[in-house]
């Protein structure tokens, strides 16, 4: 199996106000292709800015990241812009639906942006699969916080992403809804056989997946598999 | 495996409009807010635009009418043996005229009136038409003998054809009302309205006198293939040595239609003006749309959206609304110039034939276009920086657009600015001011408006009622539009006030001294030896005789040792030739007189035993005939050629109404030289005048009589007819500011309305919600008007002391009606918009709001 992404000796700081914060200090780790991977560790640990630089949101500070064998650090934010739109699928926490677009044309942005003739078409199949082929003409605020997930995570695997970044998925769901919604996460994931990268302070969610690696401080605690032998 | 098609290239320029389409869609209402603020002032702009080039079109096409020919040869006084053989030499003229102001008395009712006699001969007019009533007395009145009398003066003195008017010693039949006629001017005809006599009269009234002010205009039909700019070049220098000139129908229609482009030209940046502010309101309302679209554009550069895709969709947003802003306010603005031949009718020479202008056309759609784009891009471009970091929760210091970027859209703003003020102005310098005038008065506008904010902030009044402090509060709520407003109210009360009070400090210099020392009226063209027996008729009347002026015509011969025809001939001449071709009306007295200041040389009562006599020449011929103490002129007076050095040069207030003169000779030299009086009294009141007029006009037809009164009362008119035009374009302001308040009401709704209800969930009433509603409102008027007036008054106070040199009283109804009608009108538009903050139910707004 491959590596779908490597990072070695990351670093990051940020300014807050007059002091600069180390959020992330030489995190090294690499997920092979297919693997469900959960970041785990407590609020301020670090864990969303690692997700944000393994994505390609914004560039480390010092080390590098591979993804999909390319080294994001060389890339301008176009280039990191079209490798998101060809390789990376995103969940939010809250949903970040474009609130002026049906559930449809949510799902549909993805392929439109690779240039999909049949994007509609595409789209409605995935809101099929996640059950909101009726709802798919209903805008974000008419939908309840359950069916927009669902509706986000239809947008996640819309371009049939490699890897897959979920941050907090079910943060601001009640646990009922939100164990539909991780259920539905993972069918899908097996179904695509994407990558999946879940960002969780909810340590049954991070049992779930292959790997989890524990951060504190912005240091790796712990990085260790769950599958037994 | 992917299997689906990906498109070499990522998702094209329909993806784009698609994506703005969509999401604008969601946001109608905001973006036709942006849309209207920037139709009024295209819709202004268009119209006098539109209108001004048909004006300028239907001269063009009609100068040949208001001419009545296709070129004139006019003279002050009949042509001699030159330029008599000149007009042979052209075919001869078809028809002439002789014109010159005087009194006509109408024994009906004893009235009389200053006009303006034209005695008219051949075939005039050539082109365009006597318009009289009945028709034929267009040309019925020539056989008749008869006058033809304008239609305000028939009115004026309930005057029928049949009816008599006396001018000079001729009393003539009323042939027919004149309605129009080529070559009357519209602010001539106020002064001295024309009545037309047929030539072989005018011997008979006697009024061809000494002094007497004579036009005599030949007129000519010049055959088909005739070059009459060349002929003009050719002709106008040779006739002006024989003290005439040519006129073409061109070059006469060419100074008409600047004297109405310049009126347009000021309209234009007016309304300009309210374009401007417009745009403020778009910049001001887009900042707060894109700051709540920057989430949306992170999700989007999340998916893969590049920088420039997600900036391009909203600018095609904008860029569109800015289109059908100048698709709406073009058709506005084509509609609105219907009403302006209707208006503008008493300033107009003829009936103007609308008819559609492309060049207006195309520059509303464009100005939709470009202002919209260029005002709302500072806050677009922030789009480009906006990090896709943002949809998660990472707390940052958030990226702060390159100082760059913000300096560069700014200069792009005044560029256009400064461009399109010179296409409008045609004049580099003026262009230029316009931009920092602009510039200046917004900064000051907005900085008095931050002042007065920091103001209320550190003096913040803790002991107002709840209502009136929250209310006040509420000026500063984040995403506030208050600065954008105050800037746009004021503006537009700034400007309409400027008018009132500089229209009032015109008219008050225009006012006559009320003591009885000072003139009120004057009497010209009283001859030598009428002077006794005039001044006797005064004082008969218990009036008393304040000055009586001897006048001498002369003209220069030679400057500076140059002779006058050398000088026209000179083409690199700098100075105004103006002073070369000029009969003057000279007088000579041993003082100064009020409206006089000696700023060079020494003034010289008498002549002296020796030398050449010292004159006194105004600043205005100095400085155009180019001339200084010590210089020589040599004057032609009546066919006595006199040496003259400049001995002082003197300031002389001509906004003064009384007699002012460019030349001024010592006493004991010019006395017994042919002359003739002006004569000055002052009648208490208009009955007094008008019995004094009568008996001057049955004595002495010859004497003109202006009554200063009625000219001030005509300047009053003048002055109210333009400043109503001024007023109907700077309202366009009031008006632009008006929606830029519905846009900003309508942007903060929300807010307002959890605001509210918040309020009201803490315990507030209906009541104090709408009093902290109204009260923002009411400080959002009263400050804007407020700040726009009190600016104006520094302005125009400063206008009075260092430009008009004049006392300044401010008008009261910028005080009186604007500010109150003004914050009324803010108050009423923003309680009409805030009736859903007013009525929302708190239950529903917190469930929605997941509160």
């Amino acid at each position: 199996m491959s590596k779908i992404l490597n990072v070695d000796q990351l670093g990051k700081t940020y300014s807050s106000g007059s002091k600069k914060l180390k959020v992330l200090d030489a995190i090294s780790f690499e997920i092979e292709q297919g693997d469900t991977f959960a970041i785990v560790g407590p609020s301020g640990s670090g864990k969303t800015t690692l997700l944000g630089l393994c994505a390609g949101l914004d560039k480390p500070d010092s080390g590098y990241i591979e993804l999909c064998g390319t080294r994001i650090n060389e890339l301008s934010e176009d280039q990191r812009a079209l490798l998101r739109n060809r390789e990376v699928g995103f969940i939010f926490q809250d949903f970040q639906l474009l609130p002026t677009l049906t559930a449809l044309e949510n799902v549909s942005v993805p392929l439109e942006l690779q240039g999909v003739k049949d994007a509609s078409k595409q789209a409605m199949e995935l809101l099929k699969k996640v059950g909101l082929a009726d709802r798919s003409h209903h805008y974000p605020s008419q939908l309840s916080g359950g069916e927009q997930q669902r509706v986000a995570l239809a947008r996640a695997f819309s371009n049939r992403p490699s890897i897959l970044f979920a941050d907090e998925p079910t943060g601001n769901l009640d646990e009922e809804t939100g164990e539909k919604v991780v259920k539905l996460l993972f069918e899908l994931n097996k179904e695509a056989g994407t990558t999946l990268v879940i960002v969780t302070h909810d340590l049954d969610l991070a049992q779930r997946t292959q790997h989890i690696l524990r951060l504190k401080g912005g240091k790796i605690t712990t990085n260790k598999s769950t599958v037994t032998s | 495996m992917k299997n689906q098609q990906i498109a070499s290239s990522m998702a094209g320029t329909d993806w784009l409009f698609k994506m703005a389409w969509r999401d604008g869609k969601a946001s109608g209402g905001r973006l036709v807010l942006f849309m209207a603020s920037i139709i009024l002032g295209i819709t202004a702009l268009v119209s006098i635009q539109s209108f001004s080039d048909n004006l300028k079109e239907n001269i063009r096409l009609q100068s040949k009418s208001l001419m009545g020919a296709d070129f004139i040869i006019d003279s002050r006084q009949l042509p001699n043996e030159k330029v008599q053989g000149i007009m042979d030499s052209l075919g001869g003229a078809e028809g002439m005229e002789v014109n010159f102001a005087s009194m006509a008395a109408f024994p009906k009712n004893e009235g009389s009136k200053l006009v303006r006699v034209r005695g008219l001969e051949g075939n005039f007019p050539l082109y365009g038409d006597l318009e009289t009533e009945p028709a034929d007395a267009a040309t019925s009145y020539i056989s008749k003998g008869g006058a033809l009398v304008d239609a305000t003066v028939m009115l004026q003195f309930e005057l029928q054809v049949g009816d008599t008017i006396k001018i000079g010693n001729a009393s003539l039949p009323i042939a027919g009302t004149l309605i129009s006629a080529p070559g009357n001017s519209a602010f001539a005809s106020s002064v001295a309205p024309p009545v037309i006599v047929p030539y072989s009269l005018i011997d008979q009234t006697g009024l061809l006198q000494v002094g007497s002010r004579l036009d005599y205009n030949y007129y000519f039909v010049a055959p088909p293939d005739m070059d009459l700019d060349a002929l003009d070049k050719e002709l106008d220098p040779i006739l002006d040595a024989e003290n005439a000139d040519l006129d073409t129908h061109t070059s006469g229609s060419r100074q008409l239609g600047r004297n109405y482009g310049n009126v347009g030209r000021f309209l234009n940046l007016v309304a300009f003006i309210a374009l401007l502010l417009g745009c403020v309101g778009i910049a001001s309302s887009v900042q707060i749309y894109i700051k709540e679209k920057l989430r949306s554009v992170a999700v989007l550069k999340c998916m893969g959206a590049s920088r420039k895709q997600t900036f391009l969709i909203y600018l095609i947003q904008i860029g569109s609304m800015g289109f059908l802003g100048g698709v709406i306010g073009t058709i506005g603005g084509i509609l609105l110039q219907l009403t302006f031949p209707g208006i503008l009718q008493e300033f107009l020479p003829f009936e103007v034939q609308l008819s559609l202008s492309i060049q207006p056309i195309i520059m509303g759609l464009l100005l939709g276009v470009l202002m919209s784009v260029l005002f709302a891009l500072l806050p677009l471009i922030s789009t480009w920086y906006v990090s896709p970091l943002q949809v998660l929760r990472i707390q940052e210091t958030p990226e702060e657009r390159p100082r760059k970027a913000r300096a560069l859209v700014f200069i792009a703003i005044l560029i256009f600015v400064f461009l399109f003020s010179l296409w409008l102005l045609e004049d580099l310098s003026y262009a230029t001011g316009f931009v920092i005038s602009i510039a200046v008065t917004f900064s000051i506008l907005a900085g008095v408006a931050t002042l007065f904010m920091k103001g209320i902030k550190r003096f913040f009044p803790a002991k107002w009622s709840f209502t009136s402090r929250q209310s006040l509060l509420n000026l500063f709520r984040p995403n506030n539009q208050t600065m954008v407003l105050l800037i746009a109210i004021g503006v537009g009360a700034f400007l309409i006030s400027t008018l009132y009070f500089t229209k009032d400090m015109l008219l008050a210099m225009a006012q006559l001294d009320s003591s009885t020392n000072s003139p009120n009226i004057i009497l010209l063209d009283v001859q030598s030896e009428q002077n006794g027996e005039v001044a006797e008729s005064i004082t008969h009347k218990g009036l008393p005789v304040l000055d009586n002026i001897p006048i001498v015509t002369m003209r220069m011969h030679t400057i500076k040792g140059r002779d006058a025809n050398e000088l026209r001939q000179d083409t690199t001449l700098t100075m105004n030739k103006w002073v070369l071709n000029h009969e003057f009306r000279v007088t000579y007295r041993d003082t100064l007189i009020s409206s006089e200041t000696l700023t060079e040389g020494e003034w010289i009562p008498e002549i002296p035993k020796e030398g050449p006599i010292p004159i006194s020449i105004a600043d205005n011929i100095a400085r155009d005939a180019e001339l200084a103490v010590g210089d020589t002129v040599i004057f032609n007076v009546q066919g006595v050629l006199m040496e003259t050095v400049i001995g002082n040069i003197r300031a002389v207030d001509w906004a003064r109404m009384q007699p002012n003169f460019n030349v001024v000779f010592p006493t004991g030299v010019l006395e017994n030289a042919p002359q003739f009086q002006v004569i000055t009294t002052n009648a208490p009141n208009a009955e007094a005048s008008a019995r004094l007029q009568r008996e001057l006009v049955q004595k002495f037809p010859n004497i003109s009589v202006l009554d200063l009164r009625q000219i001030v009362t005509l300047i009053e008119n003048i002055l109210d007819k333009i400043a109503w035009v001024i007023n109907f374009m700077a309202f366009f302001s009031i008006l632009t500011g008006i929606i830029v308040l519905i846009g900003a009401v309508r942007t903060s709704k929300y807010q307002r309305i959890k605001e509210s209800v918040l309020l009201r969930t803490l315990g507030a009433t209906s009541r104090q919600i709408l009093q902290i509603t109204a009260l923002e409102y009411f400080y959002l008027g009263l400050l804007g008007s407020g700040i726009g007036i009190i600016l104006s008054l520094i302005s125009s106070q400063l206008l009075a002391s260092f430009v008009f040199k004049a006392p300044f009283v401010p008008s009261l109804v910028p005080f009186l009606v604007l500010l109150p009608g003004v914050t009324l009108l803010v108050l009423l538009i923003g309680l009409g918009n805030s009736r859903s903050v007013l009525n929302s139910s708190p239950l529903e707004v917190l469930r929605k709001e997941g509160l």
